[in-house]
């Protein structure tokens, strides 16, 4: 009888806790609803406030604590699902698990239990380690890890994606908490787990080893070493979006480090295949997708080299230009990386017709973060020869970068970035109708840089010299006050003395009023 | 005295003389010294300055010659220099156009080969296009295939309604509210109505309890449902592939009586030999030991007697077991003789005690035939 009013008690606990769950995401959903439209409202004061108490209510957890140790099977797994559930729910409450000691006896029993169990239990470790590294070291001080790893040997595919869940959570804090994975040995059986024929096993594996390699090179060496990336590459065709979401995911992590880790990746031939992921219809494909490559790339220009000879830029440039928001990022970065390594790099971008995507960007994006990368982006572009910043200059990009620079708006990044490809870009641009825009409304320390395009160019291009006068820029560099001795200043004497002296005189400002006044002073001839 | 007096009327004249002589004396003394003074000013700065002169004369005389030797050797040097660097300038003239002409060679074969450049760029270029291509039809496929899964799923879903709706179809009689009589032709859902199957009654699949705890158990967002016994999964009998032959001729196969040739059918040896052969296994069979049996004692006369090992104890032969089988306690005995005969209630015990002394008689004794005797017996 007192067994079952145990049992009803646990079953009440868990409809309180489903009812919980299904208000959690109710209530994020309508805080997006209620963005869009205010009136919408879906939970009532009274659920809210319901919920608000149970929350508070921490003695709920030492409640449950001796419903783990029960005779009946059933009632010690809903009590560790509740816990999990809980702990899940926020970090004070997950604070509370480890408070009360729940955690050893868990994993005592994390052994031992069936599998249903195994997988609460798992669940458990995994809610409690998600929230904060304090939590996830409590954790593993409680011996958790050896006991999730045997976890990963067990026969059900539905145990074992939970320690590998579990593990994820723990290893993706920091690098020590990531080290102590490795070192209970979670790594081999990882990768056994990514070959096992069940989706959502594979995916869970590749998170992890995702977070374990993410941390430092040593890391994702160890990963390397158990064999992974040859099992990763070959699921990259995979059709399930998520899971290939992840396997790039964990590429990406392992490539980032070092060259040698990055040319390994490159060497289980995912080339040509992790070019399809750009065309995904799945935005997270292709934003892991193209961080992939953005790792591969920056490390040398061998390996930029490698990636524009298989096309991976042309690939890059089309995904810029199919999608929007921070899926854009690792793309734009990718074609910065290629172009910075050399000029050579920096025109195969050009010619894969890179340049008109990053200007959209540059005008399209409302999030400063990806204007800069943009920015920064045709700044490498630009810098290696009058060519490409001509490439670059031809596109009208020069103007909305001043204007980038010279808003208020904009962010300290963006400005300095916008600042960098805008001085890159100037002292190589020799494609004058361009930067003659750029003379109305440039700050001085622009100016200096544009004024000295000029002067270099002026005297030694006759036409350049007849149009920069008809143009009105004369006038403007007659109209610039530099300070004497400046190299503004030289840069503007330089030009003053391409042109004949009355030329001058006549664009420098206030010259009708000197003529006006000689003619005032004129003593007529009678 | 005279002379004195004439010396004394003098002497007055004479102290006049005196101071008037000195007097004068005294007087141009003054003048005479300047003289002598300018005379001797004069001829000294003479003197003076014609040394000067003198020592300018000859300072200038080594002046000139030094300055002179000096001036013509830094001359001589400037000219040297100044040939030096028309030289030198002449030869890095002439370097720089060894050089760029060099410089321009080099690099453009082995550094910077324009036109390779351009042909590597036209390549990727192309190389582009091409990757261009297939990502397009890679996504054009992946988006066909997904249509065609939409539509797929969709005509299964209308199938479906129309098996569930199936009810609605007309009759002779009365038309359904697809086929209007309104309407020239029937609704398209009539046609489908007619194709499709009435769906039978669902016959309620006992679910188990794990196989959507499985699926959803990473998200936790349904209660587990709690398992009552597991069921055994479904044994997997699946319809074989193939094309077989007909199965009244595999049976008839199978079941052919078995007609085997002459030679096969009799046996090679004789049947007498046979009944020989199975009488000698049959002996065999029975031996109980290994041990042949060898009838002259002489074989005998060597072997020595092993003990059994109660019997072989070093500490002394235990008696036990052997003579007796309780504690034996003489001292409590009336008599001097063992006898037990009234311990034996039952004619069985007898006959044990009678076999006992008979082996001990006889000096053999066979203690395990004893102990299962003793263990069985029913009496004390």
């Amino acid at each position: 009888m007192f067994e079952y009013t145990i049992f009803l008690c646990v079953i009440l606990f868990f409809f309180i806790f489903q009812l919980f769950s299904t208000h959690e995401k109710m209530s994020r959903k309508t805080a997006v609803l209620q963005q869009c439209c205010p009136r919408a409202n879906f939970i009532s004061v009274e659920h809210l406030r319901f919920l608000q108490a149970l929350i508070t209510w921490k003695s709920v957890i030492s409640l449950l604590r001796p419903l783990l140790l029960d005779v009946v099977p059933t009632i010690q797994q809903t009590a560790a699902l509740a816990l999990g559930r809980l702990a899940y729910f926020n970090d004070d409450l997950a604070e509370a698990v480890v408070k009360e000691d729940i955690l050893p006896q868990l994993v005592c029993s994390l052994s031992e239990q069936n599998r249903f169990y195994k997988k609460a239990a798992a669940f458990v470790l995994r809610a409690v380690g998600k929230h904060s590294p304090q939590l996830a070291q409590a954790i593993v001080e409680c011996g958790a890890l050896e006991a999730l790893v045997i976890c990963l040997e067990d026969f059900d595919p539905g145990v074992k994606e939970g320690a590998a869940w579990a593990l994820g959570y723990i290893a993706r804090h920091n690098s020590e908490l990531s080290q102590a994975v490795v070192d209970a040995g979670a790594v081999p059986l990882l990768v056994l787990c990514i070959q096992e024929p069940e989706i959502a096993l594979k995916r869970i594996a590749a998170s992890t080893l995702s977070d374990i390699s993410k941390h430092s090179p040593e890391l994702a060496q160890t990963v390397v070493d158990a064999g992974a990336i040859a099992y990763l590459a070959q699921m990259i065709l995979n059709p399930d979006a998520k899971l290939k979401c992840q396997v790039l995911s964990a590429l990406s992590q392992i490539a980032k480090h070092s060259v040698d880790l990055a040319e390994l990746v490159v060497e289980a031939e995912i080339f040509p295949v992790v070019l399809t992921c750009m065309k995904d219809s799945d935005e997270y494909v292709k934003k892991n997708g193209a961080t992939l490559i953005r790792e591969i790339a920056k490390h040398s220009p061998e390996l930029s080299q490698f990636i524009v000879n298989a096309g991976g830029v042309a690939a890059v440039i089309d995904c810029i230009g199919s999608c929007k928001g921070t899926v854009r990022l690792p793309g734009i970065m990718m074609l910065g990386y290629v172009a910075a390594h050399s000029e050579n790099l920096s025109m195969a971008v050009i010619v894969s017709k890179g340049i008109p995507p990053l200007c959209t960007c540059l005008l399209e994006e409302h999030e400063d973060h990806i204007k800069a990368a943009a920015a920064w982006a045709l700044g490498q572009i630009g810098r290696h020869t009058p060519e490409h910043a001509r490439a670059v200059a031809e596109t009208n990009v020069l103007g909305t970068l001043l204007s980038m620079y010279m808003d208020i708006r904009s962010s300290e990044d963006l400005q300095l970035k916008a600042k960098r490809a805008l001085k890159n870009i100037l002292q190589k641009c020799t494609y004058l109708p361009a930067l003659e825009p750029l003379l109305h409304d440039a700050p001085p320390n622009i100016m200096k840089h544009i004024v000295g395009q000029f002067s270099k160019v002026l005297p030694h291009d006759s036409k350049a010299r007849r149009l920069f006068v008809t143009s009105g820029g004369l006038k403007k560099v007659q109209e610039i006050k530099a300070e004497p001795g400046s190299l503004l200043q030289e840069y503007i004497n330089t030009i003053n003395n391409c042109y004949p002296e009355e030329v001058v005189r006549y664009y420098s400002p206030g010259y009708s009023e000197m003529l006006l006044e000689r003619v005032e002073n004129y003593q007529p001839v009678l | 005295m005279a002379a004195l007096v004439r010396l004394e009327t003098r002497l007055s004249r004479l102290r006049e003389e005196y101071f008037l002589k000195n007097r004068s004396v005294d007087e141009d003394r003054k003048i005479v010294y300047k003289a002598a003074v300018k005379i001797q000013s004069w001829f000294r700065g003479c003197r003076v300055r014609a040394y000067l002169r003198y020592l300018n004369k000859m300072a200038i005389s080594i002046q000139k010659w030094w300055r002179g030797y000096q001036s013509r050797r830094y001359f001589r040097k400037m000219i040297k220099t100044a040939y030096f660097i028309m030289k030198m300038n002449f030869y890095n003239e002439m370097a720089v156009r060894i050089q760029k002409r060099w410089r321009g060679y080099y690099v453009r074969k082995y550094t910077h080969n324009y036109y390779a450049l351009k042909k590597y760029l036209e390549a990727i270029s192309l190389n582009n296009e091409i990757v261009r291509n297939e990502l397009q039809e890679y996504a054009e496929m992946n988006e066909k295939k997904k249509k065609k899964k939409d539509l797929e799923k969709k005509e299964k879903e209308k199938k479906y309604k129309a098996r569930k709706m199936h009810y609605l179809l007309s009759t002779e009689q009365i038309a359904g509210i697809y086929n209007s009589p309104f309407r020239k032709f029937p609704d398209p859902m009539e046609l489908l109505l007619r194709q499709s199957k009435p769906l039978s009654h669902r016959q309620q699949q006992p679910k188990s309890p794990f196989t959507y705890d499985l699926y959803d158990w990473p998200t936790c967002k349904r209660p587990p449902a709690f398992p009552t016994g597991e069921p055994l999964p479904p044994i997997g009998r699946q319809k074989p592939q193939g094309p077989f032959r007909d199965a009244a001729e595999v049976l008839r196969q199978r079941y052919k009586p078995l007609e085997p040739t002459l030679r096969v059918a009799a046996s090679i040896s004789s049947p007498l030999e046979k009944a020989r052969e199975e009488m000698k296994r049959e002996e065999w069979r029975k031996c109980i030991h290994d041990n042949e049996f060898l009838p002259f004692s002489s074989y005998h006369k060597n072997e020595k007697y092993e003990l059994s090992i109660h019997a072989s104890e070093k500490i002394g032969k235990e008696t036990y077991g052997i003579k007796h089988f309780r504690e034996v306690q003489p001292n409590k005995w009336i008599a001097g003789k063992i006898y037990l005969l009234h311990h034996c209630s039952s004619s069985f015990s007898l006959l044990i005690y009678i076999l006992f002394e008979i082996h001990l008689f006889r000096g053999t004794v066979e203690v395990e035939f004893l102990y299962f005797l003793k263990m069985n017996c029913p009496t004390r």
